[in-house]
């Protein structure tokens, strides 16, 4: 596989991040948020930063799976696991989310309940077809990208007749969380995003439009590569300094290497198959967000772990020294936290934002945190 | 009247399994000991038969290091969970400088385990202490009922010897030294996690197990002054480089551009979401040294065949907080933190 470091040329990043420091424009801001935790991770571990002037800022979105669970989905998670005896499957990220009591799906597994760390929505279906006699849930979290395999696996438990098999549905939307965070009253200023990248592989590229032309934030869908982030960038200014001189927001693709127009045609109808829109759910940080998220389609109402075990959601407010909200919708780095890299590590996290590599404490934590002590 | 022997009949390599009986103390323990263990690890000093080995009398001072391998699968490419237990504790040992001497091993054995296993197991220990020269020369083994291990564990214990004027230590690294590595990183990890998940790639990933005393003897040898060895297992090169630097009370500035890695492995670790310097190595280690020896030694370890790929990934810095940071590949900065919790793919 040559196709890892073909985007990782360091020549190449010195030409973009010259081109970059030549064509903005010293006297503007150039405020761009990438949207994805998977762009956060990359910015963060390649240092991308160093490469940009000062009037260019990155700004960490809400795209982090685990960061936007809110603490009372976790809650309802560890019930499942401690009250209603199920066996519960959850990726890794997740199993390290504070929640309340001062608990964590870790901490309950070893205080005796079963949970069990999975890699795919496959293994979780393995589990409950070898053990018959026990209720499975599958935590399934995230965005557009790890829908389809959560569809996928409903299906399946369907035609099999897998009786013990239900999910506790978190799924998100991401053009639904961009509306949050543009119509916060007195939120972040932005002059443009980075565009998820395997999110659009998914949903494509026109979902975003509408940013374009009704918010008018020019938005470039960008790969994961270091690379492809900074090429992101070096669109994304141009399209501001034309803006500045009346030129018109768009959509733009860098990663026409994956992401088409309407995107994957054949997932959204498997996902449209087998989940519905809920009318409003709640966001860590962004609050009740209508239309953002997914739950199973009635006739897949067997398979939702809610119904199945009466399991209800109940709003628990953050840490109450915890920024991760502020963080999520823009407002604040994670270095304005007063407990970041004190009372809250990776080691420790207090939020959430501090647990998943792609939240935005534990990148700056972890990859550069020497910035503000070090010279 | 005549004493008949008695008889018994041979351990069963094929098809036979361990029962709870071979860690019972009796007969068939003795069987077990005499016919697999003594037989393959065969030295003068395991065949004195007694509690403990007598051994002569070495100069120098000593060193004493031990390990627990509780690898699985037990088996993987380039190795298993035998020669792995043999070559990782003599290391520790050479880390320190030393000539290692001696081996002990003892074996957690679960009851219901393949006695060709087993054995495959042993033969792979006895050809690794014997083409490293290190007998073993003790052990020990139990049985645990099934379910109450997994499958085999191996602890082993290694001597040996430093020579006077010899002194490394975790505590030793300067500002300005240069920080070596013996070459590529992450094959041990990626090969047993790849066998583990199933995962093939175009070229097999193999682990770099080995026993790396002789390319620290080499490097003794030139004289160089060597201030830290250290072999980067468990959590990598990024573990070891952050254990260094607490130790020492400074910093490091690495380039991962001259980070040695092998294609697939990096491919792999890109699949899984890992970062490499957080994979384990088991035939690789670092070497702090003056700025003003390292590229002799660097021309030293080249020259031996177990560091072709050696390379000089940077250098020992002052800095009150003990970072670790990195030139990346792009140009930027950042810190290669120590591994909060269990390294894990990542989901999305
Ligand atoms: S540093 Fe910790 S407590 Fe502060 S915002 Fe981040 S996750 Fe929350």
């Amino acid at each position: 596989m040559k196709y890892v470091d073909e985007f990782r040329d360091g020549e190449l990043a010195k030409n973009i991040s010259a081109n970059i420091a030549r064509e903005a424009n010293p006297a503007h801001a150039y405020r761009l948020m990438e949207f994805c935790g998977g762009h956060t991770h990359a910015i963060s571990r390649y240092g991308l930063a160093d490469l940009l002037p000062a009037s260019v800022r990155l700004i960490h979105g809400p795209g982090c799976p685990v960061c936007v669970l809110p603490v009372g989905r976790v809650d309802q998670a560890i019930r499942l696991a401690t009250e209603a005896g199920v066996i519960l499957c959850t990726y890794a990220d997740t199993m390290r989310v504070p929640a309340s009591n001062n608990l964590t799906l870790m901490r309950a597994k070893a205080a005796g309940a079963d949970v069990r760390m999975i890699y795919s929505t496959q293994d979780a279906l393995k589990i409950a077809r070898d053990n018959p006699t026990r209720q499975v849930v599958f935590l399934a979290i995230g965005f557009e990208t790890t829908t389809p395999p959560t569809a996928v696996a409903i299906k399946q438990a369907a035609a099999e007749g897998l009786k013990n098999f239900s999910i506790l549905c978190n799924h998100v939307l991401t053009p639904a969380a961009m509306h949050a965070i543009l119509s916060v009253q007195g939120g972040v200023a932005l002059d443009g995003f980075i565009g998820p990248a395997h999110v659009s592989t998914v949903i494509g590229s026109q979902p975003y439009e509408v940013f374009a032309s009704d918010y008018a934030k020019p938005v470039v869908i960008a790969g994961f590569e270091p690379l492809d982030v900074m090429q992101a960038i070096l669109m994304l200014i141009r399209q501001i300094n034309s803006q500045r001189n009346n030129g018109r927001a768009t959509v733009e693709n860098e990663f026409t290497r994956a992401v088409t127009r309407y995107g994957n045609l054949k997932a959204q109808q498997l996902v449209a198959d087998v989940f519905e829109l809920r009318e409003s759910f709640e966001w860590r940080g962004l609050g009740s967000v209508p239309h953002s998220a997914l739950r199973l389609r009635a006739k897949f109402a067997d398979y939702d772990a809610e119904l199945r075990f009466n399991s209800e959601y109940v709003a628990v407010p953050d840490h109450k020294a915890c920024e991760c909200a502020a963080i999520l919708r823009g407002e604040k780095r994670p270095q304005q936290c007063k407990i970041f890299g004190t009372v809250c590590t990776p080691e420790n996290p207090i939020g959430s934002c501090m647990v998943s590599s792609e939240g935005a404490c534990a990148a700056h934590y972890s990859y550069g945190r020497f910035r503000e002590i070090t010279q | 009247m005549s004493i008949t022997k008695s008889y018994s009949r041979p351990l069963d390599f094929k098809n036979g399994r361990i029962e709870m009986s071979y860690g019972a103390g009796g007969r068939a323990m003795a069987q077990l000991i005499t016919d697999l263990f003594a037989a393959a690890f065969d030295n003068p000093y395991l065949a004195q038969g007694n509690d403990g080995a007598l051994l002569p009398m070495a100069t120098g001072r000593l060193v004493m290091s031990t390990d627990s391998h509780v690898v699985s699968p037990l088996f993987f490419a380039g190795g298993d969970i035998g020669c792995l237990s043999v070559h990782g504790t003599i290391n520790d040992v050479a880390m320190m400088g030393a000539q290692p001497l001696y081996l002990s091993a003892a074996f957690i054995l679960e009851e219901g385990f393949r006695f060709a296993d087993l054995k495959r197991i042993v033969d792979s220990m006895a050809k690794a202490a014997f083409d490293a020269g290190v007998p073993i020369v003790t052990g020990d083994t139990k049985v645990v009922e099934q379910g109450k291990g997994d499958g085999v564990f191996i602890t082993t214990t290694a001597v040996g010897v430093v020579r006077d004027g010899i002194t490394l230590s975790g505590d030793r690294a300067q500002p300005g030294d240069k920080i070596l590595l013996s070459g590529t990183i992450g094959d041990h990890g990626m090969a047993v996690l790849s066998q583990r998940e199933g995962l093939s790639f175009d070229a097999p990933i193999v682990s770099d197990t080995a026993a790396l005393h002789a390319l620290v003897a080499a490097m003794l040898d030139c004289g160089a002054s060597l201030r830290v060895l250290r072999d980067p297992t468990r959590g990598g090169l990024a573990t070891t480089l952050n254990e260094i630097a607490k130790q020492s009370g400074v910093g490091m500035l690495l380039n991962e551009s001259s980070i040695p890695i092998n294609q697939p492995v990096e491919a792999a670790c890109e699949f899984l979401g890992l970062d490499p310097l957080y994979v384990a190595n088991e035939g690789k280690l670092v070497a702090i040294c003056a700025a003003e020896d390292a590229e002799r030694l660097l021309d030293v370890m080249r020259a031996h065949p177990q560091a072709k790929e050696a390379a000089m990934i940077g250098e020992v810095r002052e800095d009150a907080h003990g970072f670790v940071q990195m030139t990346t590949k792009m140009g930027g900065r950042r810190i290669v933190d120590w591994l909060a919790g269990e390294q894990l793919p990542r989901i999305c």
